[in-house]
């Protein structure tokens, strides 16, 4: 996903895009859509009879099947936040100075190698940023898979998210659910500080 | 070299359209649907163009949920909520700018580290506190009215700096003293009975001091120039004037920004208030519907209709102040 949305700022950015505005609105418009919103369109349209499998002249149960399911969610998902990064890595790309491109270009780089020496490196601190932010909200999913695919089939999407729901609000056992929230953020804070690590304080 | 340039904008676009198409593809299919019959949503080939549906399918969604009443309940609390935070965070914000006092340093970084914490090691504590303490949260609420009121009447009466360190101190130990004593006593003075559970107030209470709002506003206010400010103080103009007429109208961009944000998160959220409002006529309008996918005999056209309307308002919205969307997300996103 931040592969996709890193491609989509660039183009996004790029000077030689014709009706930048529309091509906005199509990849930040998901943004202001709400998680149970877009999980029923999901569902909907990954259902046996539904738009998918009508499209691909498919009969596959996605919501049914274990790698079926997982695939639905992560789609949902990156529909849902790829744009979210791009407008993050669009801002960060447009906090490159121009000069740097300018000196490379009369040194005689190519765009490939530009992108290479100068977008990337340049770009290290903010897609560190979105890798530990997708990373920690995917540990604290819950609307998607709870509504997508209720946790299953079987066990198969149950998230600590929805697994902590079901202990502690649908069997209300606090003490385990307890358990659990500590190493949802005992996770976090280890992504937390292997960012911290490589990102650096200097920067 | 010109012509070469037009080529890769031919690709750029070539690869850009479908791409571009597929993503929008899901939020038009949400619109077609609301407006099909049912039989047509799972008909194949899929229906690309709208149908006449949307009224008849706004009626099953009505006699499913009484869905218009959760709209209404969606609306109160994201506007109540959004007013009464933005109040609040650009007080703090402000405070946190513009303002030298003793330990500001590790109040800001306290209010920056709950940016940190994930909000499931939150959820819990803060269930049991609305839910089964609420008596304890009232309490906890009233002492820390009780301080404020105090703080701002020693600001208003301009303690010396040298005075102000010992009032922390003093400060510091009356809270823990309360924590341990008042809380307590309050608790078992209080012989109502009292549940925020099922209220608007229980979804809009725990969010209000919202740290992200607090990061934000103060960044605005670092921006407004101090000048401005010490012109004002020496005219005469009080602290709460000088904050309303000037330092305000001069983050009025920012506090919009803030306040579709604030609004946006509100008015999408769903685990807290799933937790906290269990009556259906309570209910918001994201929770209502996320009660109806689950279920088995059910009018998806019906699902849909809700999708829509919980959506389209902010995609026009999207459509027409797209920067202040998106200066809202990058806050969160670029801090140096």
């Amino acid at each position: 996903m931040l592969a996709l949305a890193t491609g989509l700022a660039i183009a996004l950015n790029s000077q030689l895009l014709r009706a930048k505005g529309i091509f906005r609105f199509a990849f930040f418009a998901p943004v202001v859509v709400g998680a149970v919103a877009y999980s029923a369109v999901f569902r909907l349209l990954f259902n046996q009879n539904g738009a998918v499998n009508a499209a691909l002249g498919l009969e596959f149960n996605w919501i049914f099947d274990p790698v079926g399911a997982m695939a639905v969610i992560i789609i949902a998902l990156t529909w849902r936040w790829t744009g979210y990064n791009a407008i993050i890595i669009l801002a960060g790309l447009q906090s490159i100075p121009k000069d740097l491109y300018e000196a490379a270009q009369i040194d005689g780089a190519s765009p490939w190698q530009q992108f290479w020496r100068i977008t990337l490196p340049s770009l290290r601190p903010v897609l560190l940023f979105c890798l530990v932010l997708s990373i920690i909200g995917t540990l604290q999913l819950f609307t998607e898979p709870w509504l997508i695919t209720n946790g299953g089939p079987g066990t198969a999407t149950t998230t600590l998210g929805v697994y902590l729901y079901r202990q502690g609000f649908q069997n209300i056992n606090f003490g385990y659910a307890s358990t659990i929230a500590y190493v949802i953020t005992l996770l976090a804070l280890v992504f937390s500080i292997i960012q911290l690590r490589l990102f650096g304080r200097d920067q | 070299m010109k012509r070469q340039l037009w080529w890769r904008s031919l690709w750029l676009h070539l690869f850009l359209t479908p791409l571009a198409l597929l993503w929008l593809a899901p939020l038009w299919l949400m619109f077609v649907f609301s407006t099909q019959p049912e039989t047509a949503i799972f008909s194949t080939p899929t229906p690309i163009l709208p149908g006449n549906q949307f009224v008849a399918n706004l009626q099953s969604l009505q006699s499913d949920t009484n869905f218009l009443r959760t709209l209404f309940n969606s609306v109160m609390i994201a506007g109540i909520y959004t007013v009464l935070s933005i109040f609040l965070t650009s007080l703090a914000g402000y405070a946190f700018a513009r303002f030298q006092f003793w330990g500001k340093g590790l109040l800001f970084s306290l209010v920056i580290a709950t940016l940190t914490i994930p909000y499931f090691a939150v959820v819990i504590p803060q269930f049991i506190l609305v839910a089964r303490e609420a008596k304890t949260l009232l309490a906890i609420l009233i002492g820390m009215g009780v301080f404020g009121a105090t703080a701002l009447l020693l600001a208003w009466l301009h303690f010396s700096p040298t005075l102000g360190r010992v009032m922390w101190l003093g400060y510091a130990v009356a809270a823990l003293a309360y924590l341990f004593f008042g809380v307590p006593a309050l608790r078992e003075a209080m012989t109502f009975d009292f549940r925020l559970t099922n209220t608007w107030w229980a979804v809009i209470l725990p969010a209000l001091a919202n740290s992200l709002g607090v990061f934000f506003m103060r960044q605005s206010f670092l921006s407004v120039p101090m000048s401005l400010l010490e012109a004002a103080r020496i005219d005469g103009a009080s602290e709460f004037r000088i904050f309303f007429r000037i330092a305000i109208p001069l983050v009025l961009p920012a506090m919009a920004a803030l306040a579709i944000v604030l609004f946006l998160t509100s008015w999408n959220d769903y685990l807290w208030p799933l937790l906290v409002l269990s009556d259906r006529e309570m209910q918001t309008a994201p929770v209502a519907l996320g009660s109806l996918i689950g279920l088995t005999r059910v009018s998806w056209g019906g699902i849909m209709v809700g999708a829509v309307m919980t959506t389209l308002p902010f995609l026009v919205l999207f459509l027409f102040l797209q920067r202040y969307f998106i200066a809202g997300i990058t806050a969160g996103g670029v801090k140096d």
